[in-house]
């Protein structure tokens, strides 16, 4: 009877994606173009920012407004934060973290890549390779998208030429050698004419490849996730004070990585204490299987002691254990990273406190170069530094896992976020 | 082979599930914002998932601003009753009574304001330290930039500008004395995920969300319910036809949309089919460009 409440409906995958770049390339234009033409944008929305912009001038309805929430963004034009945005197709939902492409660019970048399966990096086909899409790209790699687009934009004002279509890609694909990226893909638009955007265009009939709602709505994504290293931090412990529950203990948590399944032999970390897995409940009620990123809540045969912190494994396969790390540090912070300061460090569920032993060299996201005599880290910098925490964490590489190899830092006066950290 | 992908709906309920533990796990006080409304119905929903089958370890905090529709509190009542859980009421009317605040006068006079200080005087008074909400990114621009964890100063009040970043799933929940947290597990959700998700639990809705009977009248595109708190202007009148609501507040400023959905199913078609989006019909967000950032800002749900 009903499309929308059908099986196909109630079964969508989710796709989670960034966008970046500054305020001409045409990244408003695609946002708007996606969202307009899967229909996300609604009547009340539109007609408040074609308001706003006739109020303002503008000659066109300005599609950045539907982003600029705030009243500081509104009044000067600019983006300041990473905004969320949803749209959604017969095939799949979409995230988009919407990232601006100025101030405090890599902060914000580096927030909205964290979470996401896809990159959309934007070029201007009459500019090319410039600095901005490599600092792009970099970031991209650098946080472990999986998935990136060289979207080759405004190819209606060269005339849709294939050649410069071509020189950009060969251009890109030299820099982007240096990176890692594990699927790369290039594809030609016109977000203002719509070109190759949601249909393929019939001016670039060169291109053999699909177009970019095509390829968002079709690209395979079930492989994102590390389903081979059994990973689960424990949240926290369940414990029902009723009688009929009255020897239970659930631990509770996110998978992170891998597969459980009742009967699995599990070992406990840190005690390294070993133990089954009895009875796994999921968000539907008792479950076989259980596999990242479900929410789930375990019991073990035997009585252990097992605290949120703690990270249940498999027996045959667990992770780096120590209190010596090397990160790849993103700062986020206007007072500077203290060498040899203290701060909070937060680890999957698990918290300790690190003191920051060297700075190794921090990296000119424009070049990639290593800049070795400057070791002053402020805002918006990424450096390779070594910590050493006050007691021993359960991680892997970032680039083995995103979320076992991902801490942050915190100020311990203030409280605040200061560093994002992956692990090397 | 066995494919381990997760549909949209439960990866989003995954989520929620863990940010809703995340909360008991770093907080000492928290409690969750029960509107009655079809979010907070989720959340709940949700949050009795996440750790059960142990009693929900916070209670319920509902902002009661006198103008409630009936069917609300009948239906916060008996859910109250089944889970057995805590209700905290916190009353616009005693903040009224007790002089904090000042009913507002005019035509559209509303409580919806109000509200914000009698939440702020209750997470006070009862020491919460974490206040989860049902609030979603894709209602309203300003929520678009929202924090699952959200600080607010120890005048409750939210600061956009400086809003710590939140990358991964780490959340920092740390906070000085007097601070609190504003928490938002369906941050990722959208209206029609919401319904979605309704439909495939089988979650029982307040009747206000299907198409029924009822007097309103229209002011300025906005259909509001016959009650004691509405009074007609010259040249309005009350007119019958069938409605439903699409967000449930305070009956001063809640619109209601013509319809004829009597069930989840057909609420998620005419969601898909809807070209305003839910919030065009509150009042309350009608009053400025940026009323909903200012009231947030205010420490505003």
């Amino acid at each position: 009877m009903s499309n929308f409440s059908g099986n196909g409906y109630l079964d969508m995958e989710l796709l989670r994606f960034t966008t970046a770049g500054s305020v001409d390339d045409g990244k408003s234009t695609l946002i708007g173009r996606l969202l307009y033409d899967s229909k996300s944008i609604f009547e009340d929305q539109y007609e408040a920012i074609r308001l706003t912009s006739e109020r303002r001038g503008e000659e066109h309805v300005n599609l950045a407004l539907l982003t600029d929430g705030l009243r500081a963004e509104r009044e000067q034009g600019i983006t300041i934060d990473v905004a969320y945005r949803y749209f959604a197709t017969p095939k799949r939902k979409f995230i988009i973290a919407d990232t601006p492409g100025h101030v405090q660019y890599t902060r914000n970048m580096v927030t909205g890549a964290s979470t996401a399966n896809l990159a959309i990096i934007l070029a201007d086909a009459r500019k090319g390779v410039v600095e901005q899409t490599k600092r792009h790209a970099f970031i991209a790699s650098l946080l472990g998208i999986p998935h990136m687009v060289l979207c080759i934009n405004k190819m209606d004002l060269v005339d849709y030429d294939q050649s410069v279509f071509e020189k950009i890609k060969k251009d890109f694909q030299a820099f982007a050698s240096k990176l890692n990226i594990p699927d790369l893909q290039f594809i030609p638009i016109s977000a203002l004419m719509g070109d190759n955007v949601v249909e393929k265009s019939e001016k670039m009939s060169w291109y053999g490849g699909p177009s970019l709602m095509y390829l968002l709505e079709t690209i395979h994504i079930g492989s994102d996730l590390n389903m081979v290293d059994g990973r689960f931090p424990v949240q926290l412990v369940i414990r029902p004070h009723h009688n009929d529950h009255h020897d239970y203990r659930g631990y509770a948590g996110r998978i992170a990585g891998g597969v459980f399944r009742p009967g699995d032999k599990i070992m406990v970390l840190p005690s390294g204490f070993t133990s089954k897995i009895k009875a796994i409940q999921g968000a539907q009620g008792e479950i076989q299987e259980a596999f990242a990123p479900m929410s789930v809540s375990m019991q073990v045969e035997d009585e252990l002691d097992i605290s949120r912190g703690d990270m249940i494994v498999r027996v045959n396969n667990v992770p780096r254990v120590s209190q010596d790390m090397d990160i790849m540090l993103c700062w986020m912070n206007c007072n500077k990273l203290v060498p040899g300061g203290k701060y909070t460090i937060r680890h999957t569920t698990s918290e300790a406190r690190c003191v920051v032993k060297k700075i190794h060299y921090k990296i000119d996201v424009n070049t990639l170069h290593r800049i070795q005599d400057d070791p002053d880290v402020g805002m918006n910098d990424i450096a390779r530094i070594s910590i050493r925490t006050t007691r021993p964490l359960f991680f892997d590489k970032y680039q083995l896992n995103r979320i076992t190899g991902s801490v942050i830092l915190i100020d311990e006066s203030t409280h605040d976020t200061v560093g994002a950290g992956m692990i090397l | 082979m066995p494919s381990y992908n997760l549909n949209h709906l439960r990866e989003l309920e995954a989520e929620s599930i863990f940010v809703i533990r995340e909360v008991v796990a770093q907080f000492e006080k928290p409690v969750l914002m029960f509107s009655g409304g079809k979010d907070s119905i989720v959340m709940l929903h949700m949050a009795v998932k996440a750790f059960r089958p142990a009693r929900l370890p916070f209670p319920l905090l509902h902002i009661d601003t006198g103008h409630n529709f009936p069917e609300t509190l009948r239906f916060r009542d008996n859910l109250v009753e089944h889970l057995k859980a805590k209700l905290v009421v916190g009353s616009v009317q005693d903040s009224i009574d007790k002089g904090r605040v000042q009913e507002e006068k005019g035509v559209n006079a509303s409580r919806n304001i109000l509200q914000t200080v009698t939440l702020l005087d209750t997470i006070e008074a009862c020491g919460f330290d974490a206040a989860m909400g049902g609030g979603r990114r894709d209602e309203e621009k300003a929520r678009a930039k929202e924090r699952f964890f959200s600080h607010r100063d120890e005048f409750g009040q939210w600061d956009p500008r400086n809003q710590r970043p939140e990358l991964w799933n780490l959340f920092n929940g740390k906070k000085l004395q007097g601070e609190h947290f504003r928490v938002f597990p369906l941050s990722n959700w959208t209206e029609m995920d919401v319904w979605q998700y309704i439909l495939m639990e089988n979650i029982e809705m307040p009747s206000l969300y299907f198409a029924h009977h009822r007097e309103w009248v229209n002011r300025k595109g906005v259909l509001l319910a016959k009650s004691d708190y509405i009074k007609l202007q010259e040249g309005e009148n009350w007119e019958k036809l069938r409605i439903r609501f699409r967000t449930i507040g305070d009956m001063s400023c809640t619109g209601a949309a013509l319809s004829n959905a009597s069930c989840v199913e057909e609420i998620i078609d005419e969601v898909a089919a809807a070209r305003q989006t839910e919030r065009g019909s509150r009042a309350d967000d009608k009053r400025s460009e940026t009323s909903m950032e200012d009231r947030k800002k205010d420490g505003y749900f």
